[in-house]
């Protein structure tokens, strides 16, 4: 039976809540002996609260302790259109002091119970963002014009949601009329500013007709409405879930929602069966983009190549793009060819382009390019004395979740691809060629390459070119991370060997 | 040509463009600038018309003349359907008309190609510039760029544009070379590719940023020069489904590739959908409503159920016809082809499968997994979840309720199957 009864100061009176129900709780006053009521009337300020009146219990009141979430949760419940609402929350927050382990479970009836109003009232406030639909009326005397709009909210809303519109429309003036309340925003022209630089008033409830009717501006609005609909789709009742016919008084276009579905059965079958015409107008189309965009795989080699070799190495890439010749080409987003002067000293050949070269179109960009240009830092290299490339020319991968892991290419795939490389050494010509890891060393080579026994001794290749074998950075980066700073001075060393060819000496040991 | 009847014709040329969120960007807002406009996040739907579809963006097409004459597309060079143009300030103008009544959340453009690729952009870049520059606009705006314009051009739209998008238009390239002769699928890839590397570097330089942090002198502003913004929303695309032969396991893969090299937001799918004055190349359907549907709901195993593209439809090998099936959605028909893999214990089971248990939604298991850490999991709070029960139940375990025969029953998949297949094209 109750025994206590709570007058709370309007119908959004959440601080009057707060402290009302921290004063109950405080005195041990059980959910069952309290009647809530609000002023049904409550013109005047509306967020005055009965603190004062009443004594509140400190922070200190350890029982008062509740989860900030349901203090938010209570802030929007707070705005749910049903009478009981303040009864539910203070008995939800008598249990969740009286039983330690409500909080722990979401799947509590009464705890859902209350989610579920906080999603409507979450929702409708959603909707009157969405639904609200100013129309200007001309102020005169220069003024701008004023914007204003009729809403009828399920919930007490308006207080909540009116901040938004703040937000969106600083610089306009605006008034959104309901029948509880209204809201009016002024863009600091009168001097008294409290927000965003302007003022936000929160007055009475208006009647409909006090909002302007249709104007001519929203005719475009209809147009656009009637014209985005493709008749070939229609669904009411998908379109009915999301827009309910409570809304449809406030917006204009909901009028042609009946016509045009009537409509629209007739003109897709129109449409269907239409013969098709002939085009009566002709535009010159344009030249397809690609010159290239039909080819027969295994002929994507070019056959005539420019005598200028770097005319040559743009026709090979432009070559490589389109190539076919292994099943990589087709998922990658473009060949990734070589970089560097014509007769470099250094041609530097890693095994294939990753993620980040096969999306920038440039070799060795990534992770383990950024540790080579580190180590050739480290080494005293100049980067314009060197030819950097791949052994296979377009990324391998392979999809896990949302990331492309890199997968090496088969023996068969770099075979196939080996004549690009061929190509772009017959070009580039180096003086000597630095083979990372076992796929590029194999190419280089012309045979299997053990590369930890082979790492950091020049070899020599099929042509009589000078090869030194390293480790590819990326199996730095795989590493054991405790024995990374050794495997890195491990490569260097191996790298080193080639340091008085790049800095210009030239090396006499080739071994035989 | 007045406005309203431009504004006429290039929104029919604009509706088949599946395309719609406004979501994603960076939360901005009009207080303290010149103009309008606000984002929070997550866009809003304005208005839905008839065909179900969220209006929440002005979508149009600066011109619907076209030089192309890709065989799915109304505004092909060779369609007869009335064309239009607008100046960049009637879209200007539209746009801020329509966003002051709160019709809309902004602006998506598009255009058909004239003149050439470069010059068709630079006027769909100018419509933003203008918005942002001129009108201090803040709303959102998404531009759907042309694959072939420079790289400069993309620079400059992304620094407008709060998503920018490319039509993959065909799930392969064989069929965009049948269809779409002038489009070019790797000019598309890697134009993908570069917006994916200028939305990454900028939001590794705003990680930067937002390390270093302003000390400033007394009364100077402790403004600093903010990072450079990029597509902060990203970019999506749009894939037309049903002009030509792919199957669905193949649609789900090349999406797969795409969101994976390229970080897309979202893949849109767009059943090809009867035009007017269709070319005669292409039989015209009814379009696959419920198939669209279906793909929809895959993509979603996928973006957020931990689904592999290619668990989700058999492959042929399996005597699979690489087709979704239209009666049962995706994850129940997984479900219903690994049995072996369920009653699933709503109690023990890990996150992973109770994301694969049919009719059991994100949040729902989010608030499961919560739930059980403190006691175990009985039907009634199921039924509270507001979770479909007939769905859920014969593939779980709980304290008090045991599928038992249930999954090994002949008929279990009948029983999930709506009754008639609705008449896709009018389906109400
Ligand atoms: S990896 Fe090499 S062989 Fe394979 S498609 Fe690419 S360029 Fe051709």
């Amino acid at each position: 039976m109750a025994t206590q009864t709570v007058t709370l100061a309007g119908d959004t009176d959440w601080p009057g809540f707060r402290s009302e129900a921290r004063a109950l709780l405080a005195r041990q006053v059980p959910p069952e002996e309290v009647v809530w009521h609000t002023r049904a009337s409550a013109a005047g300020d509306l967020f005055a609260s009965l603190e004062t009146q009443r004594p509140v219990v400190g922070h200190g009141s350890a029982s008062a302790v509740v989860p900030p979430a349901f203090v938010r949760l209570c802030e929007t419940v707070v705005l749910h259109a049903d009478p009981a609402r303040f009864g539910m929350l203070y008995r939800l927050l008598w249990r969740l002091v009286h039983e330690p382990g409500l909080r722990y479970d979401p799947l509590d009836a009464e705890r859902v119970r209350v989610q579920h109003m906080a999603q409507a009232v979450r929702r409708e406030m959603h909707k009157m963002k969405a639904f609200v639909r100013f129309r200007p009326i001309a102020q005169g005397d220069g003024l701008p014009p004023l914007h204003v709009a009729w809403f009828d909210p399920e919930h007490h809303i308006v207080e909540a949601v009116a901040p938004f519109f703040v937000r969106r429309f600083t610089q306009m003036h605006w008034a959104i009329l309901t029948p509880q309340r209204s809201a009016r925003w002024f863009p600091s022209d009168d001097g008294i500013e409290d927000l965003a630089g302007g003022r936000l008033d929160i007055g009475p409830g208006a009647r409909r007709e006090d909002a302007p009717p249709a104007d001519a501006g929203e005719a475009l609005w209809l147009t656009y409405y009637e014209h985005i609909f493709n008749p070939a789709r229609l669904k009411l009742a998908m379109m009915q879930k999301e827009m309910p016919r409570r809304y449809w008084q406030n917006l204009p276009e909901a009028a042609l929602i009946s016509p045009l579905a009537a409509e629209a059965m007739a003109r897709s079958g129109r449409m269907i069966d239409a013969a098709p015409t002939a085009p009566a107008r002709r535009i010159v189309p344009l030249q397809p983009m690609t010159a290239s965009a039909h080819h027969e795989p295994g002929t994507s080699g070019v056959d005539a190549l420019s005598a200028d070799p770097a005319d040559a190495l743009g026709q090979l890439k432009r070559a490589t793009n389109r190539c076919r010749e292994c099943p990589i080409g087709e998922h990658a987003t473009q060949s990734v060819f070589g970089e560097g002067p014509i007769g470099a000293v250094l041609m530097v050949v890693g095994e294939q382009p990753g993620d980040q070269e096969d999306l920038r179109g440039r070799p060795f960009v990534g992770p383990a390019g950024q540790l080579f240009d580190r180590a050739i830092a480290d080494l005293g290299w100049p980067r314009d004395a060197l030819y950097v490339t791949n052994a296979v020319k377009h990324f391998k991968y392979e999809l896990r979740g949302k990331r492309r892991i890199h997968k090496t290419p088969t023996q068969r795939e770099a075979a196939a691809c080996l004549h690009w490389l061929e190509s772009e050494m017959a070009q580039v010509r180096p003086r000597a060629v630095l083979a990372l890891g076992a796929t590029a060393a194999r190419s280089v080579l012309g045979r299997p390459v053990a590369v930890m026994q082979e790492r950091g001794q020049w070899q020599t290749g099929p042509r009589g070119e000078q090869v030194l074998v390293a480790l590819h950075p990326s199996a730095l980066l795989r590493g054991d991370p405790a024995q990374r700073d050794e495997a890195y001075a491990a490569w260097l060393e191996d790298l080193s060997k080639a340091t008085s060819l790049v800095q210009g000496e030239v090396h006499e040991a080739v071994p035989r | 040509m007045n406005t309203q009847r431009k504004l006429a014709i290039l929104a029919d040329a604009a509706k088949y463009d599946a395309s719609c969120a406004s979501s994603g960007t960076r939360s901005r807002n009009s207080v303290g600038g010149r103009g309008i406009g606000s984002t929070e996040g997550s866009g809003i739907c304005h208005s839905y018309a008839p065909d179900g579809r969220c209006i929440s963006l002005l979508k149009i097409l600066l011109t619907n003349f076209c030089q192309y004459d890709c065989l799915y597309c109304v505004n092909r060079v060779t369609s007869n359907v009335p064309r239009a143009r607008f100046t960049v300030d009637e879209v200007v103008q539209l746009t801020l008309d329509f966003y002051r009544r709160n019709c809309i959340e902004g602006l998506f453009l598009s255009s058909g190609i004239i003149q050439s690729p470069d010059y068709t952009m630079e006027q769909v870049v100018e419509v933003a510039r203008v918005l942002r520059e001129v009108h201090d606009f803040r709303g959102y705006i998404h531009l759907k760029t042309i694959p072939e314009a420079s790289p400069e051009l993309l620079q400059k739209a992304g620094r407008y544009a709060d998503r920018l998008s490319i039509n993959v238009e065909l799930p392969t390239v064989q069929g965009l070379e049948t269809l779409a002769p002038e489009k070019d699928g790797a000019a598309i890839r890697r134009s993908m590719a570069r917006l994916r590397v200028h939305i990454d570097d900028a939001k590794d330089a705003q990680r930067e940023a937002a390390k270093t942090r302003v000390m400033s002198m007394p009364q100077a502003s402790a403004r600093r020069a903010p990072a450079p913004v990029f597509a902060p929303a990203g970019q999506s695309t749009q894939m037309i489904v049903g002009a030509d032969a792919t199957d669905d396991r193949t649609i789900l893969s090349a999406s797969a590739q795409l969101y994976g090299a390229y970080r897309l937001r979202r893949v849109y799918y767009s059943a090809f959908s009867p035009i007017p004055d269709a070319s005669s190349s292409l039989p015209l359907a009814a379009p696959p409503m419920v198939r669209e549907h279906r793909l929809y709901q895959a993509d979603w195993l996928m973006r957020f159920y931990g689904f592999a593209h290619d668990e989700i439809v058999p492959a042929a090998a399996d005597g699979s016809t690489g087709m979704l099936s239209l009666d049962v959605d995706p994850k129940l028909a997984w479900a219903l082809a690994h049995r072996e893999r369920f009653p699933v214990d709503l109690d023990t089971a890990p996150r992973e499968m109770l994301l694969r248990v049919p009719g059991l939604g994100v949040k729902a298991v989010e608030r499961l997994l919560v739930a059980r850490r403190v006691r175990r999991v009985r039907s009634d709070d199921l039924a509270r979840l507001h979770v479909p029960l007939k769905k859920v139940l014969p593939f779980v375990q709980l304290v008090d309720h045991r599928p038992g025969r249930a999954l090994d029953a002949g008929d279990l998949a009948s029983r999930f199957r709506a009754a008639p297949v609705q008449a896709s094209l009018f389906s109400t």
